[in-house]
Parts: C-alpha cells; structure tokens; sequence
C-alpha cells in the first residue's frame, strides 16, 4: 500500500510543500542568512558577522526597553489571566442559573480581531483618562495597564472554557467522598481540584504566555508604541527597525532571530513539561 | 448550611452578571458612540447620543467612503474562505501522505511542520513578502499560497495526530478491492476527517480573518482587508476621524458576533480541540 501512495507524492504532497517551501522554508533560511549581513536591497548583501545582533543592543535602548516591557507585561498578564479564568471557572461549575449563557458571553471576545480590540479599549481608556485631562499617550503606565485589561477581557474567556472542562472531567465520586469527609471548600479545592487539573493549568500558562509574548495588533491600534517608544512590545520593535528606517533591515532580522529563539525556548519548556506530565500518569 | 449555600449561588450569580456586563459594555460604547458626532466622542465616550450629539448615520456613510468597507469586507470574506478551503484540502492529504509512508524525508517534513508552529512571524515577515513580491503572488489570489504554507504547519500536525488513530485496515480492504489511493483519500478516508476538519477550519477562519500583518505587508497597499482598513483610519500624522472609527469597529464586529452566536457550539468546541492538542 506505501508503494502505492508514494507513486501519487506528486498529487498529495507537493501542493502542501510547494505553498510551505514559498512562506516558511525559504524565507526561514534567508531571514536567518541576512541577519549575518548588511543590506538594503536583495542586491547589495555583505557579510558582516555579527553585527547586526550586536547592534540590535547598541544603535538605541528600544529593544531592551521592549524586552524589558514585553516580559513585565507577559509576567503580569500570564497570572491575572489565569487566576481570574480559573475564578469563573469554580463558578460556572456550579449549577448557577443561566450558566450557558455567561459561558457564551464571556468567551466572545476572544473572536475579535487584535486591531479592533486596541480601538475599542482606546476609545474607553481615553474616555476615562479625560476625566482627568489626560490620555493613554500622557504616560507609559496607562499604556501598559490598558495592555494588560484589554488582554484580560480577550483571553479569560478562552482560558475558562478549558478550565471549564477540565473540572467537569473531575470524578463525582472524589468530591464526594471529600464533601463526607468534612473537607472545607479551600481544601477541597487544593487538595483535589487544582491537583486534578493541573495538565489544563499548563496548557493555559503556555497559550497566554505565547499569546502575550508575541503581541502585535492589539499593541499597534492601543497606543502604536508611544509615548516615545514607551509601550512598544518585542514585535513591535521588530516591525519598526525594519520599515521605519532605511539601513537597518538587517538588525530587524537579527532581532527576529533572538525573538524567534526565546519563542522556541518557551515552547520546548512546555514540550518537556507536558512530556513529563504524560510519564507521570 | 443549606442556607448559606443558596446564598452563595445568589453571590456566584451577582458576579456573572457584573463580568458579562464588563464584557458586553465595550460593545455597547462602540455601538453607541458610532451615532455620535465625531468631536463628542474622545471626551465623552459613555454619555449616551442626545439631541446635540446624535448624527444619524453620519458616521457610517463617513467610514465606508474613508475605509473601503465593503472592498475589504469581500477581500476579507474571499481571502478567507478560499485559504481555509485549501489548507483542509492541502493538509489533509499532506498529513495523509506523510503519515502513511515512513521514511526519512517523510520525517524531516513532520518535524520541518511542527517546528513552523512555533517560529513568530516577525521571523520570516520581511523575506516572506519579498519572495512574494518576486513571485507576483501579492495579490488577492496568490495570497493563499502564503496562507497556506504558513498556516500548513498547525493543520498537518492536527491531521496527521488524528490519521494515526484510525485503523489502516480500511484502507487495506479498498485498495485490495482495487481502488487506486485516489479514490482510497477521497472516499474512505476523507469522510473519516469531518470532525477534525471542523476544528481546524474554526481555528484557521478566526486566524486569517483577524490577521493584520500578513495582508498589511504583501497585498495592503493595493487591496485592504477589514483589519487592514481598520488600521487605516489613522492614516500617517493627523487626528483620527474616531466617529468614523466606532461605525467600522461595530460593522466589523458584527458579521463575527452573528458567525459566532450561529456557531458556538462547534465554535467553543473547536478551540478546545485546538488548545489541548497544539
């Protein structure tokens, strides 16, 4: 049967591979190769080493900044997304009246494109810092809580629907017996809910901490960056060294290079983690 | 004890109630500001349109003529179901094939696909669109090669996770009953796809409609998709027409909140398959 389905690669494989080679491959291993030279068109390429990663740190503080910025708002984001998810969770789990409904409601946002999320909260940021004769550009804070409350409203929603459904694959017979046993609720909930959903408690890390690293479009249409590079996000930086200046695509490249191998280093803690995970069951 | 119990679910309900209010008044201050007249809204974005403010469908006619609405919207729509349509097709015969053949090279490409999963656009952006310019595949149509092939890695791995559950012996029985593996995908093993082609097509549907950057760098400064005419609105350096903005911002939303309230079941479900297998 292989030797059948080999003949026919042509009919089966190669449309895939032709469209994966044109966007991924190709682009993948030239981005890395110019990010080891200096150009600014496709013509003129000379090597230079490793300049470009070099300079990435040195031609100005906006990509520290970003780095710096991206984690504290990856860090905050990750635990109030998480902690208030798991929140609704415990409650939507409860045979509250009308719990489909707030499932439905809750969960929306998280439909809606990144750019139009960034307009909206703007309008009600601004609308909110008026009051007080300010707005989201009068200084870096504002820019970067409204980052974190807009991210809270897009991803809590998701992120509880798999808490969700991974308290209702808990055992009836666990918490009853606990319930017989005169557990409380807070050690019922130690001791046997957040122990049983610990692989979905992973998984929902690792999605906000990928979604919230790798921040783009909510960040440009929310505050653009400003002000002064203030609450520019890793991405953000990358797009700007590229297109806002002519003569430095090379260091953009290099720069999406380190952002690309921190990307990965998150995603192979993750793939040990879930591995080890599996082992232990 | 069974007092306080009620009551509890009475607290659990109060908050819902107040979280889904939280969720929905963006909403309600988008539509409602998109009445308003242009220099009402940046100051006072949650008073309700009155007599001096409301400007009937001002904003909307505004919006449409500044942004292209419906160009892009048809952009959107086309870009966005034609790239879905062959990423399921593409993948799923991909994942068929690799999967149903050992071999080295069907192993580097397995691994070249998941290893695509995680490498962030900003990595290829630049030569991406450079090779796309080169090739004349910056358009509309050309496109959802680009989508495909960036798009390729998820869906194949998802596939392929799926293919390795079902037993191979049906297929033996076709191919021994003499059907050429043409007629063995499409017949016996296709059908056998429906579920994780929905999933797979809900994830990628909420990807590609929503994208900004992809469409912005190839195609953007000749065909606008909704994001993409979104973004223009703040054009280079002067003020945003804001009145304008809240019309597209609601008209944008609009055909997604109805998509989903259709669909959420599968919908809801779909992104759980999703985040439990990527």
């Amino acid at each position: 049967m292989e030797k059948s389905i080999r003949r026919y690669f042509a009919l089966f494989a190669l449309p895939g591979l032709i469209c994966f080679f044109i966007s991924f491959v190709i682009p993948f291993i030239w981005g890395l190769v110019l990010s080891f030279c200096s150009f600014t068109t496709i013509t003129d390429v000379t090597f230079t080493g490793f300049e470009n990663y070099i300079k990435a740190f040195t031609i100005d503080n906006y990509f520290t900044g970003a780095f710096v910025f991206t984690l504290l708002f990856t860090f905050v984001s990750v635990i109030l997304i998480n902690v208030i998810a798991f929140a609704f969770a415990l409650l939507l789990t409860r045979d509250i009246p009308g719990t489909n409904a707030f499932r439905t409601i809750i969960f929306m946002p998280n439909l809606i494109g990144g750019i139009v999320l960034g307009w909206i909260w703007n309008v009600i940021i601004n609308g909110v810092l008026a009051k007080f004769q300010m707005n989201i550009m009068s200084d870096t804070k504002f820019g970067f809580w409204g980052l974190v409350i807009l991210m809270l409203w897009q991803n809590a929603g998701y992120m509880m629907v798999i808490y969700i459904a991974a308290i209702q694959n808990i055992p009836q017979d666990e918490l009853e017996a606990a319930a017989i046993d005169g557990a409380s609720g807070w050690t019922t909930l130690t001791r046997i809910t957040i122990p049983a959903v610990m692989p979905s408690i992973t998984i929902c890390l690792f999605l906000t901490l990928t979604n919230c690293f790798k921040l783009y479009d909510q960040n440009l249409a929310l505050t653009a960056g400003n002000p002064n590079h203030g609450t520019e996000m890793l991405a953000m930086n990358i797009f700007n060294t590229f297109y806002s200046r002519v003569g430095f695509e090379g260091v953009g490249q290099a720069k999406a290079v380190i952002f690309t191998i921190v990307v990965a280093f998150i995603a192979l803690i993750q793939l040990a983690m879930t591995r080890k995970k599996e082992e232990a069951l | 004890m069974q007092v306080s119990k009620k009551h509890t679910k009475w607290i659990a309900f109060a908050i819902l109630v107040i979280v889904s209010l939280y969720i929905i008044f963006p909403i309600a201050v988008v539509v409602m500001n998109s009445f308003k007249s242009r220099l009402f809204i940046s100051n006072e974005p949650f008073a309700l349109p009155n007599e001096t403010t409301f400007v009937g469908l001002t904003n909307y006619t505004q919006g449409l003529m500044k942004t292209g609405f419906f160009s892009a919207f048809g952009y959107s729509l086309w870009i966005t179901l034609a790239s879905v349509f062959f990423i399921l097709l593409c993948t799923s015969m991909l994942a068929w094939y690799i999967t149903r053949v050992s071999g080295k090279t069907t192993s580097i490409i397995y691994y070249l696909l998941t290893f695509s999963m995680i490498v962030p656009f900003q990595m290829v952006m630049f030569t991406m669109s450079k090779i796309a310019n080169m090739l004349g595949i910056d358009n509309p149509i050309g496109i959802i090669v680009l989508y495909v092939g960036f798009g390729c890695g998820m869906a194949t791995f998802m596939f392929s996770g799926f293919i390795k559950s079902i037993p191979i012996a049906l297929e033996e029985a076709a191919m021994i009953d003499g059907a050429n593996p043409v007629r063995t995908f499409f017949f016996i093993v296709l059908p056998m796809l429906k579920s994780t082609a929905i999933t797979i097509a809900i994830l990628e549907t909420m990807w590609v409609w929503n994208d900004y950057l992809m469409p912005y760098l190839t195609i953007g400064t000749e065909y606008r998709t909704i994001p993409v005419a979104i973004q223009y609105l703040r054009g280079g350096y002067g003020s945003v027409d804001m009145g304008a903005m809240m019309a597209m911002l609601f008209l944008a939303m609009l055909p997604v909140i109805v998509f989903y309230l259709a669909c959420q079941k599968y919908i809801i479900k779909g992104v759980l398959a999703g985040a439990v297998k990527g």
